[in-house]
């Protein structure tokens, strides 16, 4: 539109500036682009850097703070009383569940992930590549609660998986599940059991996605000139496909293993009474007020994601993200 | 196993595979089954019966419109403050390298990549200590500040597939800096943006985590599901209002999708 304006009009070589403080601004920033990258970047890093790094200041200075035993009030001197307290047994029972639930279902999705991605990655062509890449989309951006209603539905006793176990005649395995220490329990939409699925399912696209862009990125006639050279497919899969793939894997458990660790909504709606993380955070600074010490409870899965991203870098995690 | 050119893949893959997407998508369609359940309080299946009264008593329920009102809003806004973050950043970090530059990408990421609860605390305290009430804002402040990522993931894969040499033909052909970014990058960019939006929309109107940390006594459309699962009142409306969100958030990733699908074609992308 604006080339066939300028033609209509055999416009000069050079145009003379289009005038007003329009004109002014932008040859300005022609000039000084230094000042055109501040201006762009002002409203974001102000806005992150005030509103998300100043809130997250906060709060670690809330964990320097300790909570008067009478009167239940905030002593604003700094003290590592608090950190001291992560370590009761209570508090360290908690951490050692919550990292040990964030470990299971990291390898669970890993396992469920992995056949979903290679087909995806390596036999999905045209629409069926759309359809996988929407079959992973639709779950991951569904709603989160939604998800985990889902699954309390299913798994309580009158549900679906009861009835379908009954039908199968198997129900004496679901008895004999629920019947066993830590994993068992009441139903299952009260035992860790039903944790743990609801965690891996609600998760579980995280770990696809960059799992499928590692193995997008791995040449078909690896595998081919593998098995031509005599590998079984599991000697394949073992020694080509899997280094190959797990850069993607640690990328995609950044993801199960920090949402793990700082979720406390599955545990509270799927689960039983013993506590995580999360639920420690919440419960210590809504019931029970003591800001520092859930304060403190959220420096722990920052430190451990600080170590496991760091890992992570040194494994080439991010070149797969 | 030879490599005769066959592109069949092993069944065992094939089976490996569509249990997985059916462990994906099956509990989600059972949402759709037990929003038309006749059974009243609790979870039973099969379903005794099949009935659509429970939309005619979500319709008439004002605390379910209220929440919906409220999520709607802060989702709006939320979008509209990240469309604008967002795509500042993308284009300040995808134009030009400067010093702080990988600093400003982790910044924009932090947000998500940290659990929801200790960006949710972090407010929390934050607002304490500063004295700031529980409002509508507060709200807005916090789905802003994770929705940013979204829009800037989006807007800067789309300006890295953008030519340069386009924005320098059009500043020789004589256009200053708002006519070259009204003509030339806001069309290029504006399918992408469009389809970031739609996705912070979808965030913001599923984030509950942050939410309870930043909403005093108001309910958006999760905390008020969250609610119901913890002290359930009339289960098979909360039935009807999980499918309604399931299908709220679904129609943007769709549009979403359809929007960026297309993004080889983007002009002088192949330059």
């Amino acid at each position: 539109m604006t080339i066939a304006a300028l033609n209509s009009t055999s416009a000069p070589a050079i145009l003379p500036g289009s005038g007003g403080v329009r004109g002014a601004l932008s040859d300005l920033f022609w000039r000084k682009p230094q000042l055109l990258l501040f201006l762009m970047l002002a409203p974001p890093v102000l806005w992150l850097g005030v509103v998300y790094i100043g809130s997250l200041f906060a709060l670690l200075a809330q964990s320097f703070f300790s909570i008067d035993e009478f009167s239940g009030l905030i002593n604003h001197e700094f003290t590592l009383k608090t950190y001291g307290d992560l370590f009761q047994p209570a508090n360290l029972d908690i951490i050692l569940r919550t990292v040990t639930m964030a470990v299971l279902v990291t390898l669970a999705s890993a396992a469920i992930a992995f056949p979903i991605a290679y087909y995806a990655a390596r036999y999905a062509r045209g629409r069926w590549k759309a359809l996988f890449y929407l079959g992973i989309m639709l779950p991951l951006w569904s709603s989160y609660l939604v998800k985990i209603y889902a699954w309390k539905l299913i798994l309580a006793k009158e549900g679906i998986l009861t009835w379908l176990l009954a039908k199968l005649h198997l129900l004496w395995v679901l008895d004999g599940w629920l019947s066993l220490p830590v994993v068992g329990g009441n139903s299952l939409s009260v035992s860790a059991t039903g944790t743990f699925i609801a965690f891996v399912y609600v998760w579980l696209p995280f770990m696809i996605l960059p799992v499928q862009a590692a193995l997008e990125r791995v040449p078909g006639n690896l595998v081919e000139a593998s098995s031509d050279l005599g590998a079984s497919p599991g000697q394949t899969f073992r020694n080509v496909l899997f280094p190959l793939a797990l850069p993607g894997i640690v990328a995609g458990s950044i993801f199960t293993f920090s949402l793990t660790l700082g979720d406390y909504i599955i545990p509270q709606i799927i689960g039983t009474s013993r506590l995580f993380i999360g639920q420690a955070v919440y419960s210590q600074q809504g019931t029970a007020g003591n800001i520092p010490l859930a304060a403190a409870f959220t420096v722990v899965p920052i430190v451990i994601m600080g170590f496991y991203l760091w890992g992570a870098k040194r494994m080439g995690a991010f070149d797969a993200l | 196993m030879r490599s005769d050119g066959s592109q069949s893949a092993p069944l065992g893959l094939k089976i490996a595979a569509a249990c997985g997407l059916l462990f994906l998508h099956l509990p989600i369609l059972l949402i759709f089954v037990y929003a038309f359940t006749t059974e009243e309080k609790s979870f039973v299946w099969p379903p005794p019966g099949l009935t659509t009264q429970w939309f005619a008593a979500t319709w008439n329920r004002p605390d379910v419109w209220q929440a919906l009102s409220l999520s709607v809003r802060v989702a709006a806004i939320s979008t509209a403050i990240a469309l604008i973050l967002g795509t500042l950043c993308a284009a300040a970090v995808s134009r030009t390298k400067f010093f702080g530059r990988e600093t400003i990408s982790l910044l924009v990421i932090l947000p998500i990549a940290l659990p929801g609860i200790i960006t949710g605390i972090a407010l929390r305290s934050a607002f304490s200590l500063a004295d700031i009430p529980f409002s509508f804002w507060t709200i807005v402040l916090g789905h802003a500040t994770f929705c940013v990522v979204v829009v800037y993931n989006n807007a800067v894969a789309r300006f890295r597939r953008t030519s340069g040499s386009m924005i320098e033909a059009s500043m020789d052909l004589g256009a200053d800096g708002f006519q070259t970014f009204r003509h030339v990058v806001l069309p290029n960019i504006a399918t992408a943006l469009l389809a970031g939006g739609m996705l912070a929309f979808a965030l913001s109107f599923d984030e509950v985590i942050v939410t309870t940390f930043t909403a005093g006594q108001q309910q958006t459309v999760p905390i008020w599901m969250l609610e119901e699962l913890i002290r359930p009142r009339q289960r098979p409306v909360t039935n009807v209002v999980a499918m309604v969100v399931v299908l709220v958030t679904l129609l943007p990733i769709l549009a979403a999708y359809y929007l960026t699908r297309d993004g080889d074609q983007i002009a002088g992308s192949g330059k």
